[in-house]
C-alpha cells in the first residue's frame, strides 16, 4: 500500500525541499521504494539538493501534458538504488499542472513506489494546492517563529478542506517538522518554543530537526544530509522522523543547548 | 357599514416559504409503491407532517387520466398530505375527489439531506425547515478560514488561530485561546463575546471594534468576554 506525503508549509525558505530529499533518503535507505516528486514549477531546486542537476531531461509538466512517458522523466539516484526523483519543469509555470493530469501521474507512481513524496512550492495557489490534492499524508515543515507558525496554520486548515482526502469526508494524517530550530535561541526567548509552536499548531510532532551547517553543506554538495552525514544531528532527526513516518514509534529527541560553562550557567538560571 | 369596517380588526397576512417533497409517481403503480413502502420503512414519519406535491407527468403520460386518482389515493392511504400536483394541466382532475388540489405551485428544486430510507437505527432526520439558532465548530478554526453565521451564535470549541475569523448575528463562544478576530451581533443586538483565552487580533460587537493594542496586556491570556455596554465596547475578566 503506497504512501502519498506532501511536503508543505506556506512559507518559504522552511526547509521544504531539503526535508523532502532527507525523508526520501531515510526512506529509501531503510529499503523502502521512493520517489520524490519536485511540484515547484518554474523554481525546482530539488535536483540540485539530491544532486541531479545535470541529468534532467524530461520533468513533471512533460509527463502531466502527455509529451512524455512517466519512466523517461524519472531520474534514479545514483547512491541509493530505490530512490528516484521526479523534477519540475524550470521553463514553465504552474498553471501547467491540471489536477487531472497530476492524478493520473500519482497514480501511475502509486503501482511502484512505496513512498511518494510530494515536495510543494510555498504559497497557498496552484502548485502548492496540487502538491497536497492527493495526499495520505503531510508533513508540515515549520520554524520556530511566528510568520512560519500563521502561515503553517493556514496550509493545515487547506489541507482540512482542499485535498481530496478531505473532500471526500476522510480525514488526512498531518505531522509537524520543526526545523532550523536553535535551542540556544529558543532558550533565551529569542525564538518560540516547541511547546508553543504545538500549542498552536495542535498536530502530532513528527521530529525537531537542528539548525546545522552540515545540512546546507550538504545541500550544496546535493546530496541529502541523511546520506552525506548520517552521524550529525540533523540527519539523525530526519532518519527518526523517516522511521516514525513508517509507524515506528520513538522518543523525540529534543535538542538541547550546548554544555556550557559552570559560570554561563549559573548566570542564564540567574536571569531566567 | 362604515362603523363595521372600522371596527373589525385589519388581518395581516404574512409570507412564508415552506419546502414540499416532490413526489413522482410511475407506472407500473405495484413496484413504484413496493419501493416506496421499502424506503419509508427506513425511514418512518420521514412525510410525517410535511406538505408534498405530487408529479403526474409520468403517469399522466404513460397510462392516461384515469390513473391519476389512483396515483393521488396510494400516496394518501400512506399518509401524506398532497397539497398540489404538478405535470397536469389545470382541471384534469375535475370530478375526482383531488380536483380542489392546486396545479400551479411555483417553487424550485433544493438538495435533500439526509436522504429518506437511510437503514435503520441512525437518527431520524430533522425537520428541514427548522432553522438552527447555532452553529458549533468541533475543530481549531486556522488561519485564514473565515466562519460567518449570520443566523445565530457561534461555538468553537477549540482556538482561533491569528489571521481566522469569526463572525455571528449572535454571540460568539470560544473554548480555547482566540488569537484571531471575533465579531459578534450582526443581527441580534446584546450579543457578547466569550473566550477562555484573549490574545485576539481584534473584538467587535455591534458594529463598535477594539484591536489588541486597544486593550491593555492585563486582560491578555485570561478568559473574557467582550459586550457592548451603554455604546461602548467593554472588555471584562472572569477570573
Amino acid at each position: 500500500m503506497s504512501n502519498v506525503v506532501v511536503v508543505t508549509s506556506g512559507k518559504g525558505g522552511v526547509g521544504k525541499t531539503t526535508s523532502s530529499a532527507s525523508l526520501g533518503a531515510s526512506l529509501a535507505r531503510a529499503g523502502n521504494k521512493v520517489v520524490v516528486v519536485d511540484f515547484d514549477v518554474g523554481l525546482r531546486n530539488l535536483d540540485l539538493v539530491m544532486g541531479a542537476e545535470r541529468r534532467v531531461v524530461f520533468d513533471l509538466v512533460n509527463v502531466v501534458q502527455g509529451d512524455a512517458k512517466l519512466p523517461q522523466a524519472l531520474i534514479r539516484d545514483k547512491r541509493l538504488e530505490n530512490l528516484s526523483l521526479l523534477p519540475a519543469s524550470q521553463t514553465r509555470d504552474k498553471d501547467a499542472l491540471t489536477e487531472e493530469g497530476v492524478g493520473r501521474v500519482i497514480e501511475e507512481l502509486r503501482e511502484s513506489f512505496d513512498w511518494i513524496i510530494c515536495d510543494s512550492p510555498a504559497g497557498i495557489e496552484k502548485g502548492a494546492m496540487m502538491a497536497m490534492r492527493f495526499a495520505d499524508t503531510a508533513v508540515v515543515v515549520t520554524n520556530a517563529e511566528v510568520s512560519s507558525v500563521r502561515d503553517s496554520d493556514r496550509i493545515i486548515g487547506m489541507l482540512d478542506s482542499k485535498t481530496r482526502r478531505a473532500e471526500a469526508g476522510e480525514r488526512i494524517d498531518k505531522q509537524l517538522l520543526l526545523t532550523r530550530f536553535d535551542p540556544a535561541r529558543a532558550a533565551r526567548g529569542e525564538m518560540m518554543s516547541v511547546d508553543d509552536v504545538l500549542e498552536i499548531l495542535a498536530i502530532p510532532l513528527l521530529g525537531i530537526v537542528q539548525e546545522s551547517p552540515d545540512v546546507l553543506t550538504a545541500s550544496n554538495l546535493g546530496c541529502p544530509v541523511t546520506l552525506h552525514n548520517p552521524t550529525s544531528p540533523a540527519a539523525r532527526a530526519y532518519d527518526d522522523a523517516a522511521r516514525r513516518l513508517m509507524g515506528e514509534t520513538i522518543a523525540i529527541r529534543t535538542p538541547r543547548e550546548r554544555k556550557t560553562s559552570l559560570m554561563s550557567r549559573l548566570f542564564g538560571r540567574r536571569a531566567a | 357599514m362604515d362603523g363595521e369596517t372600522l371596527s373589525l380588526p385589519w388581518i395581516r397576512i404574512r409570507g412564508r416559504s415552506f419546502m414540499a417533497m416532490v413526489l413522482t409517481p410511475a407506472p407500473p403503480f405495484s413496484d413504484w409503491f413496493a419501493a416506496l413502502d421499502r424506503q419509508l420503512g427506513g425511514a418512518p414519519g420521514f412525510f410525517a407532517e410535511r406538505p408534498v406535491v405530487v408529479d403526474l407527468s409520468a403517469v399522466a403520460e404513460a397510462v392516461g387520466p384515469d390513473a391519476l386518482p389512483v396515483a393521488l389515493d396510494g400516496l394518501a392511504t400512506r399518509g401524506m398530505r398532497i397539497v398540489g400536483v404538478e405535470g397536469i394541466p389545470a382541471g384534469r382532475l375535475s370530478g375526482t375527489r383531488w380536483a380542489d388540489l392546486a396545479t400551479n405551485l411555483h417553487g424550485r428544486d433544493v438538495a435533500l439531506e439526509p436522504r429518506p430510507g437511510r437503514p435503520a437505527g441512525e437518527p431520524a432526520p430533522a425537520p428541514a425547515a427548522a432553522p438552527s439558532a447555532s452553529l458549533l465548530i468541533d475543530q481549531p478554526v486556522r488561519s485564514g478560514q473565515s466562519i460567518v453565521f449570520e443566523e445565530g451564535d457561534v461555538i468553537v470549541v477549540g482556538s482561533v488561530a491569528s489571521g481566522a475569523e469569526v463572525i455571528a448575528g449572535g454571540s460568539v463562544h470560544v473554548y480555547g485561546p482566540l488569537r484571531g478576530r471575533a465579531i459578534a451581533g450582526l443581527k441580534t443586538a446584546g450579543s457578547r463575546i466569550f473566550c477562555r483565552r484573549l490574545e485576539a487580533e481584534m473584538v467587535g460587537v455591534d458594529a463598535l471594534y477594539r484591536t489588541a493594542e486597544n486593550w491593555g496586556p492585563d486582560l491578555h491570556g485570561r478568559p473574557v468576554q467582550v459586550r457592548c455596554d451603554r455604546g461602548a465596547l467593554r472588555l471584562s475578566a472572569f477570573d
